[in-house]
């Protein structure tokens, strides 16, 4: 029998509360850690949770009943303590695959870090890990290439690539820029970057950088006999001067560009993905803007979560911070997002910061970016972490040598191949590193210079978004 | 700060010495010690080794000269280094390159070249 209409407001709970609710394979699910209010239950804030990011609204409405809301509904299905932390809980929602367009991260994150973000009910909110059902990942057309299609493209085996922001990052002139780029990849750096912010300013405009790069790439691919490339950023103020910018870095034969997911969004970045696929260009993508939303231990968006995004939204590279360097990230929970970009499957593991088990099927892996503050002494500790499969871009740590950039770049060079050899030997990186980097500065004066000039630089730190577990501990 | 002084980096079109040929092209030559080292190591992870080779000016594209099939199923150094030498053998002077296909991720693991030809 058809169900009577009565108005007002009811308790989330009643309908968006179902602890004993079988999760579905289909499901969408996602953890929130919630600060609630003082005075409201557990149980009430994360069903209140679960009805804003789907069905519900505030007060009972008639046509509630013209849909099927057992079937459309998100439920808060289980609630745990963080380690630690008692004015915060975990609650676990399980959304149903329908509520979402297919292929459309945007959607999801509409639902999911929308209105419920600045909900009364909760003091704070931050959404920790989501699981994307494997039906949901086969709608989106994730990264343009992968790993090891740009391994191939390349002509790059058996070890993480090298690369180099070009700096000062804004004011040079696009020949002079074009120079840096030369120099750099002459000396044995795989690519080169823009700046994340350097877009096509009045120093620079971009197809002025664009040719003078072009220029340096082709000149230092004859010189050295390997493949090379600049990320050639085309982030945009709008859509169509984005494809502009992409069709001509086509035009002129380049083989990556780039582009910032979130500043210039998950719509824009999608699109671009699906552009290069078609196109046969390979995307970097940088991260402006993520420490703004995911650096509070308790609002916001964890970045394992705005990774996911991007692997959905599509990149073949990702930066994911360097965990040595000068930018904040914590050791094991790097290891778990490096995983999820990466890896085909990825079981639960907490004490990396993974909540869920995550397949993804077909859907190509990703580089990761290790870049920010780094530079020679780093590199048997950033290979012992990141393995093969990431891009270790030295910046300063390359234009920074004495001698210039393409010593800077001969000296990173010789350093990861040095450790490279040592580890496929069976030796540990972390404990021999110094005794690996002095043997092969011996054969190359680049590095020696490199190790005498950054010997005293450390980044020592407390990282602010540590694991709530290893906060308890 | 470096004591050490200058030093101009050495690198032209004109010099063919210049030319890199990929991982391990800027660490000096290695010995067949640390080259066996190597291909154990590339055994250990599951790869099948492969010997490919090509003439130094010809070492820009995707595909070198195979020689023979990889050896598939091989797990021996010592085979797997004949095999190269004997590839060395039948071409001097050209690149002879050791790899590791990786089939559960349909890549190569590894890739070096372990005879460096005569620069041109």
């Amino acid at each position: 029998m058809a169900k009577a209409y009565s108005a007002g407001v009811k308790e989330y709970r009643h309908t968006y509360w179902e602890p004993h609710y079988p999760v579905k394979d289909t499901d969408l699910l996602a953890c929130f850690k919630i600060t609630p209010q003082a005075g409201v239950p557990r149980e009430e804030a994360a069903a209140a949770v679960a009805a804003e990011s789907s069905t519900g609204t505030w007060t009972t409405v008639w046509t509630d009943l013209l849909t099927d809301l057992e079937y459309y509904k998100g439920r808060a299905y289980r609630i745990e303590n963080v380690p630690g932390d008692d004015s915060c809980f975990y609650a676990f929602i399980a959304y149903p695959i329908d509520l979402f367009e297919e292929g459309s991260v945007v959607n999801v994150f509409t639902s999911l870090v929308g209105n419920v973000f600045g909900f009364k009910a909760i003091r704070a909110l931050r959404l920790e890990d989501v699981r994307f059902p494997l039906a949901y990942v086969k709608t989106c057309g994730g990264p343009p290439h992968g790993i090891q299609v740009e391994r191939d493209k390349l002509d790059k085996y058996g070890r993480p690539l090298l690369g180099c922001t070009i700096k000062p990052k804004l004011g040079l002139s696009a020949k002079n820029y074009g120079r840096a780029v030369y120099e750099c990849l002459r000396g044995g750096l795989d690519f080169t970057k823009d700046d994340e912010n350097v877009n096509s300013q009045p120093f620079m405009r971009w197809r002025d950088r664009f040719g003078f790069v072009a220029e340096a790439i082709r000149k230092a691919e004859a010189e050295t006999g390997e493949r090379k490339g600049h990320y050639l950023n085309v982030t945009a103020p709008t859509p169509e001067e984005m494809y502009k910018r992409a069709a001509f870095a086509r035009e002129l034969g380049m083989p990556i560009i780039m582009h910032d997911f979130l500043t210039g969004g998950f719509c824009a970045n999608t699109g671009l993905a699906n552009w290069c696929r078609e196109n046969g260009m390979l995307l970097h993508i940088h991260r402006a803007m993520h420490a703004v939303i995911d650096r509070d231990r308790h609002h916001g968006i964890h970045f394992r979560v705005l990774l996911k995004a991007l692997r959905l939204s599509g990149g073949d590279h990702l930066h994911t911070g360097t965990v040595v360097g000068k930018l904040e990230g914590d050791r094991q929970a790097t290891l778990g997002w490096i995983d999820l970009l990466r890896e085909r499957y990825v079981k639960e593991d907490r004490s990396r910061g993974i909540f869920f088990d995550q397949d993804w099927g077909s859907m190509p892996g990703a580089f990761a970016v290790a870049s920010g503050g780094i530079h020679v002494w780093h590199m048997p500790a950033l290979l012992a972490i990141f393995g093969d499969d990431a891009v270790f871009q030295f910046g300063g740590g390359t234009l920074g040598h004495p001698w210039g950039n393409a010593a800077g770049a001969a000296a990173n060079r010789v350093a990861l191949e040095a450790c490279v050899e040592a580890r496929n030997q069976g030796r540990d990186l972390e404990k021999d590193g110094k005794e690996i980097l002095v043997a092969a500065a011996r054969s190359s004066p680049e590095l020696k210079a490199a190790m005498e000039t950054w010997k005293e630089i450390k980044f020592e730190f407390d990282t602010v978004d540590t694991l709530d577990v290893a906060q308890a501990a | 700060m470096s004591t050490a002084t200058m030093q101009d980096y050495k690198s032209s079109l004109g010099d063919a010495t210049s030319r890199r040929f990929g991982t391990f092209s800027y660490l000096p030559a290695m010995s067949p010690e640390r080259i066996r080292a190597q291909v154990e190591y590339l055994v250990r992870r599951g790869w099948s080794p492969a010997i490919e080779h090509t003439e130094p000016q010809n070492a820009g594209g995707s595909y070198w000269y195979m020689w023979k099939l990889p050896l598939f199923g091989e797990t021996r150094a010592e085979q797997v280094l004949a095999e190269a030498a004997a590839c060395h053998e039948a071409h001097p002077g050209n690149h002879v390159r050791l790899v590791g296909y990786d089939k559960v991720r349909q890549t190569q693991g590894a890739a070096m070249v372990i005879y460096r030809g005569k620069a041109v």
